[in-house]
């Protein structure tokens, strides 16, 4: 037996997690809104989510070749870019976009900076923030679900008074997601069945979810009605990407901040962010960019908000 | 009934797997040999003071301890010194060692009696002479936290009870065994520091005990169980302490610096039976566990004892055991080889299987926070472990890198396998060794 016992510093034993356990809740986490999806998108929704991940997954192992490192395609997180990328487009987005816009989300904005852990924006939102600024028109094109080829604009353009015509959506229609927008937003139902399991799992935690929804509300309940405070805040909060962005986008592990108060300020920054972009910006929706945007201050906040640790300030 | 409402931040749930919890302690017969290392505790090194060939007793002293850090070393047999050489340490490090072969009479030594009554002074300088350490693991002399400088005014007792690491049961045992002298243990403690008021603190999940010790503690005036929540490390000094007390340590402070004294409940009952018997430290009571172990049980250990000889004595291995720990799975410092001997600290041994130590394998972070949000001193292990593997050290200062009290909670937790506590102890020893905080 002597000299075959292994030597380590402790602990000793592992809780058992891993980064492809996390990716893979993190699609268990997806697939109501993917079903929502299909129900609502039919085979465009089918064919985007394919595109996307096979694109992603391709970008991965592809870029692990040409540097010669390990490969990575087997933590999933490709997969879940690419499932995520495919929930931010509109049905009418050609497959060929799509595609482009995986390899990019992989090979420039993921990989180019160090892969996993090492990207300063989400990946996926950086993509459709590429395809958007390439290809605006089939971008902004949606359609009302189930009435295919029929054009229509999406709630929140309808709200802005952007669009010409088209009569608003009632907020259940919205809750359950029968609404023109990208194929993995529009139903608030199944993005919280997702995100119920997510916390559920511990995969990520409330603070960012939360005070970004929160704090949408609040904004445009005092500032998007006629007068302050006449705001209709529960259609803000229903409409558009704020439940896809809010508990799948702007918790993403690499581009957000990793304490409780950074977690607040990020949600809250989000928030602020989309309250302006929807209220006063000139497009519609502002989820994806105030994300983005948010992205870029992460290091600054993590700098700004190391704890005190326990005993090096006041407790109650 | 006190219950502590409160509850460090962070924290895990590892499973217990305190299977050991209701066997009787067994005692272990002699051992073929005994091995003493004259580094039993933190502090500096004992002098031997026997020679090859020498005739010792039990209870004799062995080592002298020169340094007020520092505890001495007794025999825990009679027999013959077959030698005294330096040995390899689990630590690295080389250690002076008596070598005892016993000669199976088990004869005290004439210093070995009951104390009597005893003035303070006279009775921490008898303490000192016990050779006791803090038992909880740490193993820091007993005696200069009974004596702390009249500066510090100490006004509260906690009694660790909590055993918040998986597998060991040794603790909870000596409360279901010897609840009384325990409580005589403590009331010896209050006395000798005049502290008025103790609480003995013991996580939630050993019911029996706390009913047992709360029934008992009626009589001792001053003195209150506390149940606390089950979770790791509730028995960490500063965890128990704000648990118990709602005060909290200052970043680099002990526990004086509140007016708190900390002891673990078996060092209070080695006390009070000290008191009666005279005898010094010798003995352990060990939890020998794990997976690989034929059967698992609490042990009376004579200190010294190859760990060989004691998992030989519950039956040996089953499988090929991948790991020896001495001490819990959390923080217990492997072994390599069974050759090494029990230590006054030693509470627990543990052979596990490659299935139960299986490690995660390192991958890069992934900023997931886990480690943040488990971290019981509210750091930031990712941001330590990326300067360490950065090469910048001195830039981990920042993160308060001697707040970390090595709980190992981030490395649990880590879904890339990252070996967190580990960076902090590599950076710890390296600042220091480079002098990097001084600059």
């Amino acid at each position: 037996m002597q000299g075959n016992l292994l030597v380590s510093s402790s602990p000793h034993i592992h809780s058992g997690t891993s980064t492809r356990q996390i990716m893979l809740d993190v699609i268990i986490a997806l697939v109501p809104a993917g079903i929502a999806a299909l129900f609502f998108f039919k085979l465009a929704a089918a064919l985007l989510i394919l595109t996307t991940v096979v694109a992603c997954v391709l970008g991965e192992y592809l870029t692990n070749r040409w540097m010669k490192k390990s490969s990575t395609t087997n933590d999933l997180s490709a997969v879940v870019t690419g499932v995520l990328l495919a929930f931010n487009l509109s049905p009418k987005v050609p497959l060929w976009a799509a595609f482009i816009g995986g390899l990019f989300a992989i090979i420039i904005v993921k990989q180019l900076f160090g892969g996993l852990g090492h990207n300063f924006m989400n990946p996926a939102l950086a993509a459709r923030a590429f395809l958007m600024a390439s290809w605006p028109v089939p971008m902004t094109s949606w359609v009302i679900p189930g009435v295919d080829s029929v054009g229509s604009a999406t709630p929140l353009a309808l709200l802005k008074g952007g669009e010409a015509v088209g009569k608003l959506p009632s907020l259940f229609n919205l809750f359950l997601g029968n609404v023109g927008g990208c194929i993995g937003e529009t139903s608030a139902l199944a993005l919280l069945l997702g995100a119920g399991y997510l916390l559920f799992r511990k995969v990520i935690t409330w603070e960012i979810p939360v005070s970004f929804i929160a704090t949408v509300g609040l904004f445009t309940w005092i500032l998007g009605g006629k007068t302050p405070f006449t705001g209709d805040f529960l259609y803000h909060i229903l409409a558009g990407g704020l439940m896809l962005g809010a508990f799948f986008m702007a918790t993403d592990y690499t581009t957000s901040p990793v304490t409780f108060k950074g977690k607040i300020i990020m949600g809250c920054g989000c928030g602020l962010i989309t309250a302006i972009i929807r209220l006063y910006g000139g497009y519609p929706e502002g989820v994806s960019y105030s994300i983005l945007l948010m992205n870029l201050v992460v290091p600054l906040i993590d700098r700004y908000t190391i704890p005190k640790g326990f005993g090096g300030a006041k407790h109650a | 009934m006190p219950t502590s409402v409160k509850i460090f931040r962070g924290g895990i749930e590892p499973p217990h797997h305190k299977k050991t919890a209701e066997l009787a302690t067994v005692k272990m017969p002699l051992p073929s040999k005994v091995i003493i290392p004259m580094l039993q505790h933190i502090g500096a090194p004992c002098t031997p003071l026997v020679k090859k060939g020498d005739r010792v007793l039990v209870g004799e002293k062995i080592g002298a301890a020169e340094s007020f850090i520092s505890a001495p070393i007794h025999a825990s047999v009679s027999g013959i010194v077959a030698d005294v050489k330096p040995i390899l340490y689990s630590n690295g490090a080389e250690v002076m060692a008596v070598e005892i072969t016993p000669d199976g009479q088990q004869e005290l030594h004439e210093s070995v009696k009951p104390l009597g009554k005893l003035e303070r002074t006279a009775l921490l300088e008898k303490i000192k002479e016990s050779g006791i350490v803090g038992l909880g693991g740490a193993g820091f002399p007993t005696q200069v936290k009974l004596n702390p400088p009249p500066d510090k005014k100490l006004d509260l007792l906690v009694i660790n009870g909590a055993e918040c690491e998986p597998y060991i049961t040794a603790d909870y045992r000596e409360m279901i065994e010897n609840p009384e002298g325990i409580l005589e243990g403590i009331k010896l403690v209050m006395e000798l520091t005049g502290i008025k008021q103790a609480y003995l603190g013991i996580e939630a999940n050993k019911p029996t005990a706390i009913q047992k010790l709360r029934e008992l503690a009626r009589e001792f005036p001053g003195v209150e169980v506390v149940s606390l929540k089950t979770r790791y490390p509730q028995g960490g000094e500063k965890q128990l302490i704000y648990a118990v007390t709602g005060r909290t340590v200052p970043m680099g402070a002990l526990p004086a610096e509140v007016g708190v004294l900390v002891q673990n409940v078996n060092t209070v009952s080695f006390l009070a039976s000290y008191l009666k018997t005279g005898l010094p430290l010798i003995k352990k009571k060990v939890t020998v566990e794990g997976g690989a172990v034929k059967t698992p049980m609490n042990v009376e250990v004579l200190i010294g004892t190859p760990l060989k000889e004691v998992f030989e004595f519950c039956g040996g291995f089953t499988t090929e055991p991948q790991k020896i720990i001495m001490g819990g799975p959390m923080m217990g410092v492997a072994q390599f080889s069974p050759e090494n001997p029990v230590l006054k600290q030693t509470n627990a041994l543990l052979a596990l299987t490659a299935e139960e130590t299986k490690a995660t394998p390192e991958s890069v972070c992934i900023r997931c926070g886990k480690c943040v949000a488990a971290c019981p001193m509210e750091l930031m292990p990712l941001q330590i472990n990326a300067c360490v593997t950065r090469g910048k050290l001195a830039e981990s200062l920042q993160y308060h890198l001697y707040n970390c009290i090595e709980c190992g909670c981030c490395s649990y937790v880590c879904p890339a396998g990252r070996n967190l506590v580990q960076s902090v102890r590599y950076a710890k020893s390296e600042i220091k060794r480079l002098g990097l905080d001084k600059k």
